[in-house]
């Protein structure tokens, strides 16, 4: 099967310049999105992200496709999440790993504990890997600074939510082969999604060529806010040629004021259907990172045409790629473990310092 | 009768605008002989004070402070303050009266006169809110609480933002001859908001405060000031745009006056990267363009005044996400430094003007300048040594400047108020050292 921690290996010195912590796409180099693509693809390959595979594989070689099965990993989502949320457990879950999801219904959040004290009652229960999303912006940093473990930001307010973006990317990139030279058009609440964002740093990574297609009120308060991505206030104008059409959902509970006038007057200028799609390339593909709104930012009947529409692979993708970070920062840390004090696999004074 | 004097020292006067060496007698907490016959004056057993080439200047009268108490004694507390503000070169400051209870009341003016008393350090007064409660409604007593010895009418943090109330406190305090203080900052811009609006406070997902939110309220506050009269002053000025409004007032010859503090003019918008909490303010740290600004503004004199704006915060209410933490950062150590430091073009008695003659002017206090008859409220200070800002050196109570590790320029070494010797740098060193 060939789908062991070593493998990874195979990647090369890329691992080096991987962050400890997935904070941002910001952060990562090419190489690094390069890498968690890779890795994704293989997954993907050998379907290792489906459920079933480790099923079917147990009767061969266990250890082979549980690579992380000594690893603990906490999803703390203090923010309601649904597809993110469960992604992350099936991901770390379908590679063997003991996984605990917090929500702030359940969590002591409610109950006053901020968000350093909650970091250092999960430092010292000696947590691998962290998984958070947090209504606020830079929250994630904030506990990463506090924390020895990897963290991984799955949505922060309206900075960044790398792991859809990389997801986004993988679909992409399974459909079309590649990212560079595409013209993609990220449409919708562009103020305020940590999914654009995260997108589009990531494509214009990668080379894409990025365009944001909103009205002026959904659009960034400064004018021309990011080098080289074209702003559209006409629909039609901003798809015309498109490759990808990213759709964004209308995020009602996020307006501080009146940012549209009606749901009705947003679907007829703003709302994705065949009319206007039509002005996209012959080929063009439509994503969504859902939940969607049918209606508001989306026609019903197109959210339905699997043919066209992405939403689905974007979600199965979404666990491989997961997975994949996992891999890559444990990886990461594991090496930097291995490096030149091999015995201080733990390291007691630091936990001895985390118990006062 | 009590004398002191003070020898070979670099006398700055900003009134003046002179730098020149030589001495200075105090006769009891008063200044009364300056330069050429103070030594001859003073008498065999005057308290004689080696300067060594050090500089004396009015001692610098900080006319925006909170000093938490009553109320958040757990952030600063009036007796911490002063210990900040002394070593720091403060004789005298003005704090806020967004306390707990609010200062809108006689009874809490003479609390907080009596507290910076029986501390014998820098002089404490405060300023009393503009409207009731700081709601913004009803305007407060205002004649009363000039009585009991409030120097001015603000809201704090908050911006009277009803015009029609604007105008009648106003209107009011120029009945009484007083000063009306407004922090501009129009709310239905800026509600809600975590730093300046741009491209990093969209990077960074933060909401961002529009430049304009301060300028349209400077804007009003002017066009509202020529038809009721009185006196205006804005504090903490931030934005090119506020500044050239008020430029424009002194040319028509309003009656206005602003001051900015420190970290308008040392830090921009790039120190909140990081999601650093420290450098969250308000106004928010502005654009680079903008921090150009309000250097301009000091150098051509439409800022008449550096205030430090100390607004001490506890870790509780700054290690946090960014758009949860409380704004503010302490200043009052580091006032006189980063001025020293960052305004390399004004000279020793143009930054004194800054931090004290005018401010003492502006709230009509007896201070802040090198004259006879004057108060000896003064500052003896090295303006060429190096130092570190160790946040843990710091006497204030809270630990909140975004300035750990920076080196600077200028150090206070000692502080007097009234003739007495209230700070002596050398002297508690030694203590220190000794212990």
């Amino acid at each position: 099967m060939g789908l062991n921690v070593s493998t990874c290996l195979s990647l090369g010195d890329s691992l080096n310049s991987m962050p400890r912590n997935l904070l941002g796409i910001a952060d990562l180099k090419v190489s690094d999105i390069n890498a968690i693509l890779t890795r994704t693809a293989e997954h993907i390959k050998v379907g290792s992200h489906l459920k079933g595979f480790r099923h079917a594989a147990q009767t061969t070689s266990r250890k082979n496709i549980e690579p992380l099965s000594h690893l603990s990993i906490i999803n703390l989502f203090m923010e309601n999440s649904t597809r993110t949320r469960v992604s992350f457990e099936l991901a770390g879950k379908r590679l063997g790993a003991e996984v605990t999801s917090i929500s702030v219904a359940h969590s002591s959040i409610r109950k006053g504990e901020t968000l350093i004290d909650t970091a250092q009652t999960l430092r010292a229960m000696a947590v691998d890997l962290l998984v958070v999303r947090h209504p606020h912006a830079g929250a994630v940093q904030l506990l990463a600074e506090k924390l020895d473990c990897h963290v991984i930001n799955a949505g922060d307010g309206f900075h960044e939510h790398p792991t859809q973006a990389l997801s986004d990317a993988a679909t992409i990139q399974q459909r079309k082969g590649k990212i560079e030279g595409l013209k993609v058009a990220i449409c919708g609440d562009i103020r305020h999604s940590r999914v654009a964002r995260s997108n589009i740093l990531l494509l214009q990574k990668m080379k894409a060529q990025v365009r944001i297609v909103a009205p002026p009120t959904l659009l960034p308060d400064r004018a021309q806010i990011y080098d080289g991505v074209e702003e559209f206030s006409d629909m039609r104008e901003g798809l015309t040629d498109c490759d990808i059409v990213m759709m964004l959902r209308l995020q009602t509970e996020r307006m501080q004021g009146i940012f549209v006038p009606s749901t009705r007057e947003y679907f007829h200028f703003y709302g994705l259907d065949r009319e206007k799609l039509a002005y996209a390339k012959e080929d063009a593909l439509v994503m969504h990172p859902g939940p969607m709104n049918r209606g508001v930012e989306i026609d019903s009947n197109l959210a339905d045409d699997l043919a066209l529409n992405l939403v689905h692979d974007q979600v199965r993708t979404g666990v491989a790629v997961r997975m994949s970070c996992l891999e890559l920062l444990w990886l990461k840390g594991s090496r930097e473990l291995e490096q030149p004090n091999k015995d201080k696999v733990i390291d007691f004074p630091s936990q001895t310092r985390a118990l006062k | 009768m009590e004398q002191t004097l003070i020898e070979n020292a670099r006398l700055i006067n900003p009134s003046s605008d002179s730098d020149e060496t030589g001495s200075l007698l105090i006769e009891n907490g008063v200044i009364s002989a300056i330069g050429i016959g103070a030594s001859e004056r003073a008498n065999g057993e005057a308290l004689r004070i080696d300067a060594m080439g050090l500089a004396l200047a009015p001692g610098i009268v900080d006319m925006r402070v909170q000093l938490r108490e009553p109320g958040e004694e757990h952030k600063e507390t009036i007796s911490s303050g002063i210990a900040a503000a002394k070593a720091g070169g403060i004789t005298s400051m003005v704090c806020l009266p967004s306390t707990k209870p609010v200062i809108d009341d006689v009874s809490v003016v003479q609390f907080v006169a009596r507290r910076g008393r029986e501390e014998k350090g820098t002089k404490v007064y405060c300023y009393a809110a503009a409207t009731q409660g700081l709601r913004g409604e009803q305007i407060s007593e205002m004649g009363l609480l000039k009585e009991s010895g409030a120097l001015g009418f603000t809201d704090a943090e908050r911006t009277i933002q009803d015009a029609r109330v604007m105008t009648r406190v106003l209107r009011y305090a120029r009945g009484l001859d007083a000063l009306v203080v407004q922090h501009p900052e129009d709310r239905s811009l800026a509600e809600g908001g975590d730093m300046n609006q741009g491209r990093l406070a969209d990077r960074l997902g933060l909401v961002g405060i529009p430049p304009e939110a301060e300028a349209i309220i400077v804007d009003r506050d002017i066009r509202l000031l020529r038809g009721t009269g009185g006196r205006c002053h804005f504090a903490h000025l931030t934005t090119r745009a506020s500044i050239e409004a008020v430029r424009a007032a002194k040319r028509d010859g309003l009656n206005v006056s602003c001051d900015t503090a420190p970290h308008y003019f040392c830090l921009n918008e790039e120190a909140l990267k990081g999601y650093r909490t420290f450098a969250k303010v308000t106004p928010p740290l502005r654009s680079e363009e903008d921090r150009k600004a309000v250097i301009e503004g000091l150098l051509d004199d439409t800022i008449d005044c550096i205030a430090s704006d100390h607004s001490p915060q506890d870790q509780d209410s700054k290690r946090l996400p960014l758009p949860l933490a409380d704004c503010g950062m302490i200043g009052l150590e580091t006032l006189f430094a980063l001025s020293v430091t960052y305004l390399q073009d004004l000279s020793l008695p143009q930054i004194f003007r800054k931090l004290s003659s005018n401010p003492a002017k502006i709230l009509r206090i007896e201070s802040g300048l090198l004259q006879l008859g004057m108060p000896a409220d003064l500052l003896l200070c090295d303006p060429d040594k190096t130092w570190k800002i160790e946040e843990e050196r710091m006497r204030s109570k809270s630990k909140n400047t975004p300035f750990q590790e920076l080196e600077v320029r200028g150090l206070v070494m000692k502080t007097f108020v009234d003739g007495r010797l209230i700070f002596d740098r050398e002297a508690e060193q030694g203590a220190n050292g000794a212990g």
